[in-house]
């Protein structure tokens, strides 16, 4: 049988190391695999032996796109182990927190790594050669994100400053107070980029996911929230594993997750959104009718246009906590360890990420799992594949290759959160 | 306006084998530079490079690389004067690999007058793992030399 195989060597704009084959047998999608190498494995087994204090320092080094998420998601399931809740304005300060990582991130991926794919450029370089303005406010945009991180969290990379129980140290108000310009400035620049995104050419595709995310009654789910999908799920996360399973699969390093009664999901902005439109403040719902995706968004091309509105959504909502903002009496609330086991999930930029652990009486981590956005994704990037790209298969080449980066960029993988490139190859008859 | 000083950036992962190359050149010249330089240590995400070398006039970035080269090989590119290698840092540790950086820098019109970029050949990147001997040997290497050419500049 002739085949024809085409290796990418590099592939930038997806964060990390992968490799994707798509296999085409008689003009259709036969197959396709996605292999990612997940670090998260790594520091599982880093963590046994290490105090739980330490968590959250070591669970951030695992991806420098968004420790802030591992930080939180470590945070909550140690305060699960330890019976002590957050409340009040360091839960406010978490918040605030996880909104800089949403600009942040969100903003990178948008305009960085993604909107080149609808714009018809390789990359942001050859973007930027066009159309300087609009990377320069995406930079613009994404800069205030991580001087957010920096205030509350005390640093942009791997921010130090977050600990079990709260906060090695609280913001002062005045300097929160004195950023809420920035933040103004930072909502206009999201609304533009709302729609500047609407009005991309989206491919025609729409996808019947079982979609995942957390869910609160007051707030669009960042750190705390029931366990919720469109087919019925309703948990806490302490279920989280009598619902959901890891399974091996022969092409992959990486574990694939699934609802052990019906198979694939989706976390993500496309999940959230749909799952909590409600929950977004009237100007971003204003926005997502205006660009045409509310209340539900079923085209992953547009995800693109979610993830505007929910940086539009944190900037809103990183505005609310500042002007509410009053320093607490204490930076966090302390506790004796004892033995026991936590759960937690929190909304991750690229989705709904869980983390277990198991301490001993002392405190010290007997066990750790944490199961990323990108696993859970896995199987449905996989599912797009064969799915989306039929209709693409007669392209030339570099067309077709393009469409399947275009259709694993809608996810916004971070495939390994560090190092390494996707190598794709398409596998034709 | 007094000028700013020469900026070290320092890019890599600590936990990433030879990732970690210009970090660890970066941390063992902090503190030992006079007060004209600056040292800087991060993870090389395009957003805050772009950040960290605007309105700079005087740059120099460490980095690991792979060029084919055998490791442990330190490469000196003057990123003013053409266009950067793409392939050879897009296995960085990052979405936006260093050359793609330093390219929209050029694009927008951001890059400092004077950005020479110090590539250390890798040979793993292994989580967990430390650096590789030749690649720890060519760390040394770039300190000195580097500390040699900062105190022969004017000051």
């Amino acid at each position: 049988m002739a085949r024809k195989t085409i290796k990418v060597d590099y592939l930038a704009r997806v964060e990390g190391e992968g490799a994707l084959t798509v296999v085409i047998r008689n003009g259709a999608v036969a197959d396709a695999q996605l292999r990612i190498f997940e670090p998260p494995r790594f520091f599982e087994a880093f963590l046994r032996g290490r105090a739980y204090g330490e968590a959250p320092d070591i669970t951030a080094r695992i991806c420098g796109i968004c420790p802030v998420a591992y930080q939180m998601s470590a945070v909550h399931a140690m305060e699960d182990v330890l019976g002590i809740k957050v409340g009040g304005q360091l839960r406010a300060l978490r918040r605030l927190l996880y909104c800089g990582e949403w600009i942040e991130s969100h903003t990178l991926h948008v305009y960085m790594l993604h909107a080149p794919d609808f714009l018809g450029y390789h990359g942001a370089v050859e973007m930027a050669r066009d159309h300087a303005d609009i990377v320069k406010r995406g930079l613009e945009l994404k800069k205030i994100g991580n001087a957010l991180m920096t205030i509350v969290g005390g640093r942009e990379v791997h921010p130090v400053n977050v600990r079990v129980g709260g906060f090695y140290k609280a913001p002062r108000k005045r300097d929160l107070l004195a950023f809420a310009g920035e933040l103004r400035r930072a909502r206009d620049l999201a609304l533009e980029t709302v729609r500047w995104t609407a009005g991309l050419d989206f491919p025609d595709r729409t996808r019947e996911y079982e979609l995942v995310s957390l869910s609160h009654p007051d707030e669009y789910p960042m750190n705390e929230g029931r366990i919720v999908s469109n087919r019925g799920l309703d948990i806490d996360a302490r279920e989280y594993d009598a619902h959901f399973e890891e399974i091996h699969v022969a092409h992959s390093n990486a574990l694939q997750a699934r609802i052990r009664e019906r198979g694939h999901y989706l976390v993500g902005p496309l999940a959230r959104f749909a799952l909590n439109f409600d929950k977004l403040s009237p100007l971003c719902r204003e926005a997502a009718h205006e660009a045409g995706i509310a209340p539900i968004c079923t085209n992953p091309y547009q995800s693109i246009v979610v993830r505007a509105v929910e940086v539009l959504y944190a900037c809103d909502e990183a505005l609310r906590i500042v002007e509410d903002y009053e320093e607490p009496d204490q930076p966090f609330i302390a506790a004796e360890p004892r033995a026991g086991v936590g759960q937690a999930a929190t909304e991750a930029p690229r989705g709904m990420i869980y983390h277990r652990y198991r301490l001993a009486e002392d405190g010290k981590i007997e066990d750790a799992v944490i199961i990323p956005p990108t696993s859970q994704n896995q199987a449905s990037v996989e599912d797009d594949l064969k799915v989306l790209i039929n209709g693409w298969i007669d392209l030339p080449e570099d067309e077709l290759r393009h469409r399947c980066e275009q259709t694993v960029r809608n996810y916004d993988p971070c495939i390994s959160c560090a190092t390494h490139f996707l190598d794709l190859r398409v596998d034709r008859e | 306006m007094a000028s700013r000083p020469t900026l070290i950036i320092g890019i890599g992962h600590p936990d990433r084998g030879d990732d970690a190359a210009g970090r660890v050149v970066a941390a063992a010249l902090r503190g030992r530079v006079g007060d004209g330089v600056e040292v800087i240590e991060t993870d090389g995400e395009a957003g805050k490079l772009l950040d960290l070398i605007d309105g700079r006039a005087d740059v120099i970035i460490v980095d690991a690389g792979l060029s084919g080269a055998a490791p442990g090989a330190i490469h000196r590119l003057d990123a003013t004067a053409g266009p950067m290698p793409l392939p050879m840092f897009a296995t960085s540790s990052h979405a936006i690999g260093l050359s793609e950086s330093i390219e929209l820098a050029r694009a927008l019109g951001t890059l400092p007058k004077r950005c020479l970029v110090i590539a250390i050949e890798a040979q793993r990147f292994d989580l967990g793992a430390g650096m590789s001997p030749p690649v720890t040997a060519a760390t040394d290497t770039v300190i000195e030399d580097l500390l040699a050419e900062l105190a022969s500049q004017p000051a």
